[in-house]
């Protein structure tokens, strides 16, 4: 990235983000982000994602962004994995054990279909 | 129970009806026919939804999207966008402050999200996720639109005080460094987060980092100073990582370093991690182990405004207090202020742990009533339990009662009732936490974490944890409240700093509070709250006991004995008072006395 040497240029990057994440989106790509903060991480998120990486290397499974983000509040419920998918609504997943987060990269990201007895009801 | 994915909630209070809204109401159902989602949306027709000005007012839930101004004739194009393609339409959103989307949406409405709003949302190591989220464009305003006294102007307008406990209006301190002539000032953070449960600040800095680096360097342009110390405890190694990760991103991008965008303001800042002495979190402690010395506090004044690092005037803020900064120069000052009360401004967050259902980390306005803080955001107490006491602030703060449920958390009114806001710990305890025991346990911690450099906090502290721990025991003596209180009154008003000033606090304000609870302890040799080991014992009953021998079994010392069938019996002499047996127990045959 150059450097923001005026507002234009941080306008400019700011676009291209919003861009970038607007083009994910749309073309209905899979995210899933794993609580990484330390609340996260205690109760288990490293095996959550380790599962997740192995489940979408060893199955081939394209077209899907991992990604991580800090502490949302529900700390009693880390490991907490969230799954967008294109427009659809964010879906919440907690206690998520490298158990359950094969299942959800299978029937979720994959199949399409939510596992409903670990959403966190929003 | 039929499954709705949306619900359209339709105002039909007559203002809105008198607007229109039965043409919406109409219109909706008919569109969600035609569209095929009559059967996957539910219209419904409701009272009031906001102010019905802007009527007809309607809401989209999950989303919670707030939309008004509407005809007749602007609905097909909601039903697209909303409810068929999942996107909010924009042009006829209401409030967009108050708008909450789906990944944001607090478990309960009390909560508002401004400096928690990216956590848990964006990519802490991508700084163009924090763009995405308008993120430095409160610096670009400052920077390109904005002189220094305007920054601080809008500041104090905006009411914001400081986070980190006591709550000094933040404008007027860095007023107070802007005006010094030295060319050397320096800015400091604390994330010297230490009160035990409390880990809000961790939040910020694991989740959004830049938003406190930004309300750093708007803060250094403020008050002219050109390095700046976030001071990170060494326990929090993900937010120390989460903060260099983020000062080299925004330093690969100019936002850091010399003639940042172009304006000719230069600053740069590092992390310094303390070894996790609490007494770093006061703020000339804090500066002393930033310089390489031992982390002990000193005599003010001089203040750090004056004196500070190496001499030179520095600003020290809470994390939490840069973290508002930056919304405070997008949004505005009128924005902040329109939330909390006359004299505490904006939300604030709170670790709320212990004895609730809900427990996490919570952002409310400023003004919230402990009564909502429990039962609404809390969710009310854990098994139904009867609410006993709040202990807010961390250790040097107090406890409340019952009687403060309907008080108002700002900063006046919390020390009116002989507590403080604190940075943010919040732990509240049910009927079966003995006040005294609580007490001790605070006393116990604030003398562990005593640096010794003052007598009063030092000797004082000590006295009184022997004197908790003697009541705690059963061998309370009469006079030791008296004593006790003297001790209070003593280590206050004489301790070099706020954490030997701020350590009676939990003891003062029990022995007020729950001044009986004390009295049962030392003179009837009982703990009401059946807590205290050396004052109770365990029994079994006659009746419930089967003698199935559950309790013997698990029993860590052996003190139970009965015949298989028979009533079990404990030996006090050798019964540690462990609570195992009561807990095994099938029958609740094991009785506290």
């Amino acid at each position: 990235m150059p450097t923001i040497k005026s507002l234009d240029d941080l306008k400019k990057v700011r676009e291209e983000a919003l861009q970038k994440k607007k083009i994910q989106t749309e073309s209905g790509k899979a995210r899933v982000i794993v609580g990484m903060g330390t609340c996260g991480i205690a109760a288990g998120a490293r095996d959550a994602m380790k599962a997740i990486l192995d489940t979408i290397e060893k199955d081939n499974i394209q077209d899907v962004i991992i990604t991580q983000t800090g502490c949302i509040g529900m700390c009693e419920k880390e490991p907490i994995v969230q799954v967008e998918i294109g427009d659809q609504p964010k879906v919440t997943y907690g206690k998520v054990s490298p158990e359950v987060a094969r299942n959800i990269i299978k029937e979720h990201v994959v199949g399409g279909k939510i596992v409903t007895n670990h959403v966190i009801p929003l | 129970m039929k499954y709705y994915r949306s619900h359209v909630l339709v105002c039909q209070d007559p203002d809105c009806v008198h607007r229109g809204s039965k043409e919406i109401l109409a219109a909706l159902n008919s569109e969600l026919q035609a569209q095929g989602l009559s059967g996957e949306v539910q219209v419904l027709e409701t009272s009031r939804i906001g102010d019905c000005d802007q009527g007809p007012e309607i809401m989209v839930y999950p989303e919670g999207a707030h939309y008004g101004n509407l005809t007749a004739d602007d609905v097909p194009y909601i039903v697209e966008e909303h409810l068929l393609k999942g996107r909010i339409a924009q042009k006829f959103l209401l409030k967009e402050d108050t708008f909450i989307d789906e990944e944001l949406r607090a478990p309960s409405a009390k909560e508002i999200r401004v400096v928690l709003r990216n956590c848990g949302k964006i990519d802490p190591e991508n700084i163009e996720d924090y763009i995405a989220e308008d993120g430095y464009m409160a610096l670009a305003k400052v920077l390109t639109e904005m002189n220094p006294d305007e920054v601080i102007d809008t500041i104090s307008k905006s009411g914001l005080r400081g986070r980190g406990g006591a709550g000094f209006p933040t404008a007027k301190k860095w007023g107070m460094v802007k005006s010094k002539t030295d060319p050397v000032k320096f800015i400091t953070c604390n994330a010297d987060e230490g009160d035990p449960g409390a880990f809000m600040n961790r939040r910020v800095l694991e989740g959004d980092p830049h938003s406190v680096i930004e309300g750093m360097i708007i803060g250094a342009f403020a008050i002219g100073a050109s390095y700046g110390y976030i001071y990170c405890r060494a326990e929090y190694p993900i937010a120390v990582k989460m903060l260099n990760i983020g000062i080299q991103q925004a330093r690969a991008l100019g936002l850091l370093g010399e003639n940042i965008m172009g304006t000719g303001f230069s600053f740069d800042m590092e992390v310094r991690m303390g070894a996790g002495a609490f007494v770093c979190g006061e703020e000339t402690a804090l500066i002393a182990s930033i310089e390489g010395k031992r982390g002990e506090p000193r005599p003010r004044p001089p203040f750090p405004a004056d004196k500070g690092l190496w001499g030179h005037p520095t600003n020290n803020n809470n994390v939490e207090t840069y973290a508002n900064v930056p919304q405070i120069i997008l949004k505005g000052a009128d924005w902040f202020s329109s939330m909390g009360t006359e004299k505490s401004k904006g939300t604030k967050t709170f670790a709320l742990a212990s004895d609730v259902k809900n427990t996490g980390l919570i952002e409310v306005p400023l003004g919230i009533t402990l009564r909502e803080l429990v039962y609404e955001v809390g969710g009310g107490i854990k098994g139904d339990k009867q609410f006993k006491a709040a202990q807010i602030g961390g250790p040097a703060g107090g406890m409340l009662s019952k009687d403060h449920l309907d008080l108002k958390v700002d900063y006046e009114s919390l020390v009116g009732a002989g507590a403080m806001m604190g940075s943010g710990g919040l732990v509240i305890m049910d009927e079966d936490t003995c006040m005294v025991d609580m007490a001790r346990f605070f006393m116990d911690f604030i003398q562990d974490e005593s640096c010794g450099k003052c007598t009063p906090c030092r000797v004082g502290t000590r006295r009184m944890l022997e004197i908790l721990t003697r009541i705690c025991e059963g061998k309370g003596q009469d006079g030791d409240i008296e004593t006790l209180e003297m001790l209070c009154d003593q280590v206050r008003s004489t301790s070099l700093c706020g954490l030997g000033q701020g350590a009676p606090n939990p003891v003062a304000s029990t022995l007020k509070l729950f001044r009986e609870e004390y009295l049962a302890h030392i003179y009837e040799k009982r703990c009401p709250a059946k807590v205290c080991r050396g004052l109770i014992s365990f029994n079994i009953l006659d009746g419930p006991c089967t003698g199935c021998t559950v309790c013997a079994r698990n029993c860590p010392v052996n003190a139970i004995t009965g015949e298989r069938k028979q009533t079990h019996v404990i030996d006090p002499d050798l019964c540690i008072r462990c609570g195992i047996c009561k807990q095994v127990c099938n029958f609740d045959a094991v009785v506290i006395n």
